[in-house]
């Protein structure tokens, strides 16, 4: 019971960057893909109906979290106590600059939300990789299974020190900037016309090799500071897929996008992102959130896990609760198909 | 109390009370926005229609505000009350994933359709898609407050040698007989706030224009008149079920389950037989009586058991650790509601009778009472937290954890301080922002406005 729900939880946390990315990317580079008003709209137009059910997938996946793994839950948002803060003022500055902008159809307004839109896009886009750097270097736990994590460190990934930032989260950050930054554009580039579209499609150029060579490195770094990764690749070489999926993503977004195929571009990264997700899923598993100091100390599947008969019971309303939320999510995306029109209703 | 624990309790009280501000409005709107499209479809009457256009851009901008600060309440579970995430997470795992899978998901999904998609979907998609976007709100607040009525009343589960928490049974969790009429009385409180706004603008449409005399049918003053004619008659129904049954059921189930809470929000200290009724009166928790109380005789008997004679134990006699910790607080929310409640059934019910006879539009003193009156049903909900919230105390799950067993360990009073700080600041300008939006939306009304060149949605 325990596998199966970290294989939900995980695919939850994998639609979440894979739908919201596309949106945290278009913010990332909105400035400047949008140089006038009407251009700008048309970016938020061709995010605006969809921004929100894309978070939550996240907070979805933070609810099951809870049902499936309690522990985990409660250990890891008090540890990682001031960088969710963070996010949790980030989100809320994106989300209003995205819906109060165009209220008011005014110079000294609508500038001021384009910045807070961008800025908080951008650094969530960092933010949410150095997370995922954090949950895969590990944190220092106690016997309980408790740690808290400082912000500011010496940038190291070794002893008591350890916080939030060292050189290898902050590789992950800017890697999962890259590759939201390069979805985003794919995103905005599939929505729109004229010169946005242009360079949209420009700034996913830009950004394509940088984001192949991050991977590449982050790969390496990831082997080297998470020794379980390497071993359990070796014991179950069928988990190679995952990572192949994401190159494979990565070349086909690159081909597709060179072919002018803006739909099948954008899904290239969709299974790049997925492939990346799925293969940390994979390479840590069963650890969910692995300790620095001494892998005894970890919290794994097992021993973070909430009550059996709950997760046995939540299945059975889980699975078609998400039929359906899959089934309207196609449905509005189908509705919204196509390029946004500037002037027809809405942001 | 320790410093921790305190600023951990501020800050879910402080972004609690806050979030409930929106969620409210929203609930509440929603089923007035379906009942305005409705009529709409069934007359073929198209002010209606306006009008629930009207009230969706109000219904948008509180449904942002509802969103950014719903996030954080879903976090804190896990930030600031891990250990409380811990032992429950077993139990109240189920109703918060429930949440998001049943029904955020339907309302984030349909509003952008609602908000944007008249033209495309047509008049009646489109008002599937309002009650899409009505139910999954009101299905939120089923499963949110499952899932504090456990916190109140536990039931459906079985607790480990380490005090960890299990589900066994979703049906009792879901079915909590605690649950019933807490959800129709918060729901109600919702359906108040919503009508008191609708009803509110609507007077305030009314004086403005001064038409007291004629009124042009499609003008402000005519949207006026419609809006008193949905939200009074709407307003009165759900503050006569507030009282009655919900409201009464509710007092019989504290008294029933949490009987010390039941003492403090009574300000009853001494056990009566008969007990007195008190409607004003200071608690002295020095000498442990009520200052210059005035009291009906043995009134509280009678509602609490329908008996005249009958006993209700006083709060000192039942040990001091087990009181609400904020026994003066809690007795006030509680008495502010009630008489909040009281009020708005008569206002609402001399509003109706003039509606009925005609002459509410004209009578300048009762629209100006409604427009006033605006601001009390987001003050009575917020008291009847307090008065939940705080009566639980001093349990986190009622007599199974302590609140002072649920918070996180490793988060120190300094960092909770500073992001309750962080909230607090970041809450004020979102605060002056909404009602600078919302009041544009008001003050510029239904009416279309030829003036704006492109029409006001496109904007
Ligand atoms: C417009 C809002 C409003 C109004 C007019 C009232 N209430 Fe209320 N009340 C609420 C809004 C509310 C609420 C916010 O919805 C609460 C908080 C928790 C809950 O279940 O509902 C609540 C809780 C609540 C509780 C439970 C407290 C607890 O759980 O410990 C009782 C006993 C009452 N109410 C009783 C009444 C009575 C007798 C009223 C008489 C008119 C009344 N309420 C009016
Ligand atoms: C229905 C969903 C709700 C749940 C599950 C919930 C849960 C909680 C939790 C976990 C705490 C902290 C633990 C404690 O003090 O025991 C708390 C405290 C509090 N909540 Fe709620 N809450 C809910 C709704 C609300 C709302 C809507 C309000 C306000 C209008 C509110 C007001 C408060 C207050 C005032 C406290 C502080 C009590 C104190 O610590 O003295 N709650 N609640
Ligand atoms: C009586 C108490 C509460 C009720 C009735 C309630 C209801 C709602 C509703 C209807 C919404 C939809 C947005 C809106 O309409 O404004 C909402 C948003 C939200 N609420 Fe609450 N809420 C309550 C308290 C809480 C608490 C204690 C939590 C913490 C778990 C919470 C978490 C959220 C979240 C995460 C959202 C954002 C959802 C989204 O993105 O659509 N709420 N709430």
């Amino acid at each position: 019971m325990a596998s199966i729900w970290f294989w939900l939880v995980a695919a939850l946390l994998t639609m979440y960057v894979v739908l919201d990315g596309f949106d945290l990317g278009a913010g990332a580079i909105y400035p400047f893909v949008g140089k006038s008003d009407g251009e700008r709209r048309a970016v938020l137009k061709s995010i605006g109906p969809v921004w929100d059910a894309n978070e939550v997938w996240l907070l979805t996946a933070g609810g099951s979290l809870v049902l499936a793994f309690p522990k985990l839950y409660a250990s890891s948002f008090s540890g990682f106590y001031l960088p969710l803060m963070a996010v949790l003022w980030l989100l809320i500055l994106r989300a209003v600059a995205l819906e109060f902008r165009n209220h008011l159809n005014d110079v000294v307004w609508r500038p001021f939300w384009d910045v807070v839109f961008w800025g908080a896009s951008l650094v969530l886009t960092i933010f949410l990789g150095a997370a995922l750097g954090n949950v895969v270097r590990g944190v220092p736990l106690d016997t309980n299974g408790y740690f808290f994590s400082p912000l500011w460190t010496n940038f190291t990934t070794q002893g008591e020190r350890i916080g939030i930032l060292d050189w290898f989260t902050v590789t992950v950050g800017v890697t999962s900037m890259l590759a939201l930054v390069h979805h985003g554009a794919l995103w905005v580039a599939l929505k729109t016309t004229g010169p946005v579209n242009e360079r949209a499609k420009k700034a996913a150029a830009w950004t394509w090799p940088f984001l192949l060579a991050a991977v590449a490195l982050v790969t390496v770094l990831t082997f080297h500071i998470q020794s379980h990764v390497p071993r359990r690749l070796a014991a179950q070489p069928l988990g190679y897929v995952f990572p192949l999926l994401a190159l494979g993503g990565l070349a086909v977004s690159l081909w597709m996008r060179r072919r002018g195929r803006e739909l099948y571009a954008f899904l290239g990264s969709v299974t790049f992102l997925a492939g990346m997700l799925l293969s940390v899923s994979f390479g840590l598993y069963p650890m969910v959130l692995p300790a620095t100091n001494g892998a005894a100390a970890s919290l794994t599947v097992s021993n973070a896990m909430g009550p059996e008969h709950g997760m046995r019971v939540a299945f059975f309303w889980w699975i078609p609760g998400m039929v359906l939320v899959t089934a309207y999510t196609a449905f509005i995306y189908q509705n919204m198909r196509g390029k946004v029109d500037v002037e027809g209703e809405g942001y | 109390m320790d410093q921790a624990l305190f600023y951990h309790r501020f800050h879910f009280a402080f972004t609690a009370s806050y979030h409930y501000l929106f969620p409210q409005l929203t609930m509440g709107l929603g089923l007035l926005i379906v009942l305005l499209q409705w009529t709409g479809l069934r007359t073929g009457d198209a002010r209606y229609d306006r009008a629930a256009l009207f009230w969706g851009r109000v219904f948008g901008l509180s449904f942002v505000m509802g969103v950014v600060t719903g996030i954080p309440m879903e976090f804190q579970f896990g930030t600031n009350w891990a250990r409380f995430s811990e032992a429950t997470g077993g139990v109240i795992g189920q109703t918060l994933a429930m949440e998001g899978v049943f029904a955020f998901f339907l309302e984030s999904s349909f509003l952008a359709l609602f908000l944007f998609g008249r033209k495309k979907l047509g008049p009646k998609a489109h008002f599937g898609a309002a009650v899409a976007v009505w139910v999954g709100s009101w299905i939120s607040g089923y499963f949110i407050v499952a899932t504090n009525a456990f916190m109140q009343h536990p039931v459906g589960y079985t607790m480990d040698a380490q005090g960890h928490m299990a589900l066994s049974s979703l049906p009792a969790l879901l079915t909590n007989p605690w649950l019933v009429w807490q959800y129709i009385h918060t729901m109600s409180g919702a359906v108040i706030t919503g009508s008191f706004t609708v009803a509110a603008v609507g007077a305030y449409y009314l004086l403005r224009d001064d038409s007291l005399g004629e009124i042009d049918p499609g003008s402000r003053s005519d949207y006026g008149r419609l809006f008193l004619r949905v939200g009074v008659p709407v307003g009165l129904i759900a503050s006569v079920i507030m009282a009655f049954p919900t409201g009464d059921r509710q007092a019989a189930h504290v008294a029933e389950y949490q009987p010390p809470t039941f003492a403090a929000m009574e300000g009853l200290f001494e056990t009566g037989e008969p007990a007195g009724l008190v409607l004003i009166g200071q608690p002295d928790m020095g000498r442990l009586h009520l200052d210059n109380p005035l009291e009906v005789p043995a009134a509280l008997s009678f509602l609490t058991y329908h008996r005249w004679s009958a006993r209700v134990q006083g709060l000192t006699s039942f040990p001091e650790e087990d009181w609400p910790d904020n026994v003066p607080l809690l007795y006030y929310a509680y008495h502010i509601m009630v008489g909040l409640g009281t009020i708005f059934i008569a206002v609402l019910a001399l509003s109706a009778f003039m509606l009925w006879r005609r002459r509410l539009s004209r009578a300048k003193p009762a629209l100006w009472l409604i427009m006033l009156l605006a601001p009390f049903p987001f003050i009575a909900n917020t008291m009847g937290w307090m008065t939940a919230e705080l009566g639980r105390q001093p349990w986190n799950v009622w007599g199974v954890l302590r609140t002072a067993e649920g918070t996180s360990n490793t988060v120190s009073a300094g960092n909770a301080l500073f992001s309750l700080l962080g909230f607090m600041g970041m809450y004020l300008v979102l605060g002056i922002l909404f009602l600078f939006l919302a009041q544009r939306e008001i003050a510029h009304g239904p009416v279309p406005d030829v003036s704006h060149g492109v029409g006001h949605e496109e904007v």
